[in-house]
């Protein structure tokens, strides 16, 4: 073994910490520490001026082993490595102390405290410091094709934009022709084109563009693989195919609720949902005078506690659309969701043209009666505080977006989540609304949450970029920080592998656990989990952890 | 920010404007005019010392005016770049031609008086603007006593006063006598959804973020008590309807259907008495509360105007920039390579904006693989 010569940085970043914790004193304290040939302070260790200054202290004291105690690692450790493979020393020979977040921060009014809890985080890093391994990244090769599930409008506009940008694609759609639930539309807000023609136009550039290949009647059976090399099994009427890709998007859509038994949907004829009332004004009028639309028909409750975001703006559009064939329209909701700018200019227009808008309350539910000269409806308005008639030719019933059937068996497949409500669940709601956690497969349109066309090919173009980086890099690095099962010790039992979130472990030939390094995220479940103690967690093995440990308990 | 900074592919300009806008897709001629910051970019490691000892105050634009920063200062903890940068309005050396202290404590010498502004000139294939939008300012509503009544605060104030960071690092003390408050109102549509004062569209994201900050003063103090006066309760975004029951169920948030016609201030207490009409009982009825936060509009920037006839874009009644085919090119404006992401064309919220600037970087690179990749056909 090298001789050890470890280098301790401390940052007092401005006052952040330089105003709380002593830090002459700790750099005084990092040069009595077993294995510190050298220890300095810097102002702003991440500046320009102070990463040189790293970078110098290395070779100038042929320092091996480099701890920065700064800040955070989850915005800073980066910048420090980069210094280090700068200055020639494996990147993974590297640990970060956070005496700011974790120190100074918390501890503003015990300055002497904060010094001592300085200490201690640094001995503890050293400690780590002294076990660490240098660590190689494997690269892997990213095929430049992409495996759509989906062929609606999310799908096609994700194709025919990754197809623009020079990638092959695949669209896998499970009904004999493109198109999904755009095809039942009558007309799209704002401008009222129609939904057929917008959708005539797709599937021309789909059609025509020589990038994009297009199974209808597929049913996706298995998915192997990671990041840049996925291999689909798909079922189609001719036979099995297996697809190799580098990317995958999940378009999947959504389906829309049947409200059977309530509002005597099923069992009145003059009750039909919104979607059946679009597919009628496609086809023409509509043979009723007044027509009353009920909202929130099985959305906003228990069973489905969630807004499905578009029913509301829908009922809006229709109600407008009715009311230019003079029909009398009454909206029954909630709470409106006529959100934004061009849902606010639909919602003053309905209410110009006469529409009338009565609110109810989730615990008053309309009541609906079925008489020989039409319906029924009668329901509490809070607004005026009276209990109110009405009657109606034809009730509309606006019914919420739900999951796909089968996006349970399909986020199987793929070892994705899907959140409470059985949609597919992205990594981050804010930062990566499009990504899921396993890298190479991506989510857009409906499948992710109930959202109008516009939203759904926002989304679609949005996750067109995302697929297209790792696909234009060509290959990329992966973290050195993965587990490693020893083969002389696994049992086969195979709970690493069910444990396992990212699809990382597969078994070998021999029936033993083995871990798949470009996959791994190193999040160490498998590790904690082993019961033969056979997996090592690179960067983070027992004896670095426990050594941590030590230092912390240890005596000043 | 940080990882932006980071990328060895991006590099960013900061207090610069477009001066210049000429070309077309795939060839565009930007001029960009770069304000002096009179500190050297290079130089500054940001260590602050010169903030420290510049004798000159001014209200922070960051911390909402609640706090005051200096004439040399970073705009806030975690600015991107960490670099300062002099307020020629009031330093003294720009104003009264004295002091110079900044100048003989920077350590790296950095502070340079005779920066001038810059010409940078680029040629991109593509153009996204990512300008964001304003708070609208409640003052006009005079029935709701901003700028009046010390407890009336906006939104944005507000994340201020809860923020670790903040002028009070996070504790809610009131404006008028530093009573740490307990009992706190919120207004929603203020400036939005009206036809008299303000705007008539609704700005999207109000409600939650009132619902977050709700949550937050209940979290933090489990004897408070917190009110939404609403409209409609927009709950359209993915899980917002769960936060919401939640917000009512587990943390007693209470919301009241209902939008004030008036607040009025205690002169003894400085609390403040709300008059409203509850639509959900029909009956006329007040609350008192220690503190009112005002949820106001989200409005066009006020350079949207100077920026779109640079560039030739189309901008809506409001003055956000305009999309010409919401449904199948929703980030594309009127001309052809300029694309839009975020509440610049309209209010959003966060994950709308970020999947929308995916979008646009998603018709961007497009524009810019035509120009490097001969693509087959």
């Amino acid at each position: 073994m090298i001789d050890l010569r470890i280098g301790v940085f401390v940052c007092c970043c401005g006052i952040n910490i330089g105003a709380y914790v002593d830090v002459p004193a700790v750099v005084e304290y990092a040069k009595t520490l077993p294995g510190v040939v050298y220890a300095e302070e810097n102002i702003y260790a991440c500046s320009n001026d102070g990463l040189n200054k790293i970078k110098e202290a290395i070779k100038k004291h042929k320092l091996n082993r480099v701890v920065v105690a700064s800040c955070t690692p989850r915005t800073h450790e980066p910048l420090f490595q980069a210094a280090l493979e700068e200055a020639g020393v494996n990147k993974y020979l590297f640990e970060m102390a956070n005496i700011r977040d974790q120190c100074s921060w918390v501890h503003m009014k015990e300055p002497k405290k904060a010094t001592e809890k300085a200490k201690d985080l640094i001995r503890m890093a050293v400690a780590k410091t002294t076990l660490l391994e240098p660590g190689d990244e494997p690269e892997i090769e990213i095929k430049p094709s992409t495996l759509v599930i989906g062929g609606g409008v999310s799908g096609m506009r994700a194709a025919l934009s990754l197809a623009d940008q020079g990638f092959d694609v695949i669209i896998v759609e499970r009904e004999p022709q493109l198109g999904g639930k755009m095809r039942n539309f009558d007309s799209l807000f704002p401008h009222q084109q129609k939904a057929s023609e917008i959708l005539e136009s797709l599937l021309q550039k789909i059609q025509t563009n020589p990038r994009i290949r297009v199974m209808t009647g597929g049913k996706i059976k298995s998915v192997f693989g990671f990041l840049g090399n996925f291999t689909i099994d798909v079922e189609t009427r001719t036979g099995t195919e297996s697809l190799n890709v580098g990317t995958i998007i999940v378009a999947v859509g959504a389906d829309i609720l049947k409200p059977k038994g309530l509002y005597l949907y099923g069992e009145d004829k003059r009750v039909i949902t919104q979607s059946e009332l679009e597919e009628i004004l496609r086809a023409g009028s509509v043979d009723a005078n007044r027509i009353v639309m009920i909202q929130c028909v099985g959305s906003r409750s228990a069973e489905r506690p969630y807004c499905s975001r578009i029913c509301c703006n829908e009922a809006v559009k229709n109600a407008i659309n009715l009311t230019q064939q003079d029909k009398e329209v009454y909206i029954l909701y909630r709470d409106l969701q006529a959100y934004g700018i061009t849902y606010s200019r639909l919602e003053q227009e309905a209410k110009r043209n006469g529409v009338r808008f009565l609110k109810y309350q989730q615990e008053k539910p309309p009541k609906v009666t079925a008489e020989t000269d039409g319906l029924k409806i009668n329901l509490y308005s809070p607004t005026v505080n009276e209990d109110v008639e009405l009657k109606a030719d034809l009730l509309v019933l606006s019914t919420p977006l739900i999951p796909v059937t089968d996006a349970k068996e399909l986020s199987q497949m793929l070892k994705v989540p899907l959140d409470r409500n059985g949609f597919f669940m992205e990594a981050h709601v804010k930062l990566r609304p499009l990504d899921f956690a396993t890298d190479g497969i991506y989510v857009c349109g409906t499948a992710h949450s109930p959202k109008d066309v516009g939203e759904s090919v926002t989304q679609a173009l949005g996750v067109a970029s995302r697929a297209a980086i790792p696909m234009a890099k060509k290959r990329v690095r992966t973290a050195a920080i993965m587990s490693e099962v020893d083969q002389t010790r696994c049992s086969g039992c195979g709970t690493c592998i069910d444990v396992c979130a990212y699809n990382a472990i597969r078994k070998n030939e021999k029936g033993l656990a083995e871990t798949i390094a470009a996959i791994c995220k190193g999040c160490g479940v498998c590790g904690a989990t082993c019961p033969e103690k056979a997996i090592t967690m690179h960067h983070f093995t027992d004896e670095q952890i426990e050594a941590q440990g030590l230092a912390a308990l240890m005596e000043e | 920010m940080i990882e932006c900074f980071r990328h060895p592919n991006i590099t960013i300009h900061t207090q610069s404007e477009i001066s210049k806008f000429e070309g077309s897709v795939e060839d565009f001629d930007v001029k960009i005019l770069k304000y002096p910051r009179s500190v050297d970019e290079k130089k500054c490691t940001g260590c602050g010392l010169c903030s420290d000892k510049c004798p000159v105050k001014n209200p922070s634009v960051f911390q909402a005016e609640l706090e005051t920063r200096k004439a040399i200062y970073i705009a806030f903890p975690q600015a991107v770049p960490q670099v300062a940068t002099i307020d020629r309005e009031i330093c003294l050396w720009f104003t009264n031609s004295e002091c110079r202290i900044c100048e003989k404590i920077c350590p790296m010498k950095a502070v340079d008086f005779e920066q001038k502004p810059k010409e940078l000139k680029l040629n991109v294939s593509s153009v996204i603007l990512a300008t964001g939008f304003e708070l609208y300012n409640p003052k006009e509503i005079g029935e709701y006593g901003y700028g009046r009544y010390k407890n009336v605060l906006t939104s944005l104030e507000f994340e201020r006063l809860v923020c670790a960071s903040g002028p009070t690092g996070g504790v809610l003390n009131r404006l008028s006598d530093g009573h740490i408050a307990k009992n706190i109102a919120f207004v929603q549509c203020v400036g939005s959804r009206t036809h008299t004062k303000g705007y008539p569209y609704c700005s999207a994201s109000c409600c939650m973020y009132a619902t977050k900050e709700a949550v937050l003063i209940r979290e933090h103090e489990p004897s408070s008590h917190v009110s939404i006066f609403y409209i409609d309760l927009r709950t359209f975004g993915k899980g917002y309807q769960g936060f919401v029951d939640l917000a009512k169920s587990h943390w007693g948030v209470k919301y009241i259907r209902g939008r004030p016609g008036e607040i009025r201030e205690d002169p003894l207490t400085k609390n403040l008495i709300i008059h409203y009409e509850d639509t959900e009982k029909g009956r006329v009825e007040r609350l008192e509360a220690e503190v009112v936060v005002l949820c106001t509009a989200a409005i066009p920037h006020r350079d949207n105007k100077k920026l779109a006839q640079i560039l030739g874009t189309r901008l809506d009644e409001f003055g956000f920039f305009d999309v010409i085919d919401p449904i199948l090119n929703p980030v594309e404006t009127n001309i052809k390579g300029i694309y839009v992401c975020g509440s610049c064309h309209g209010p959003r919220d966060i994950p709308e904006s970020i999947a929308e600037a995916g979008a646009a970087a998603a018709k961007a690179a497009v524009d810019t693989i035509r120009l490097t990749v001969e693509v087959k056909s």
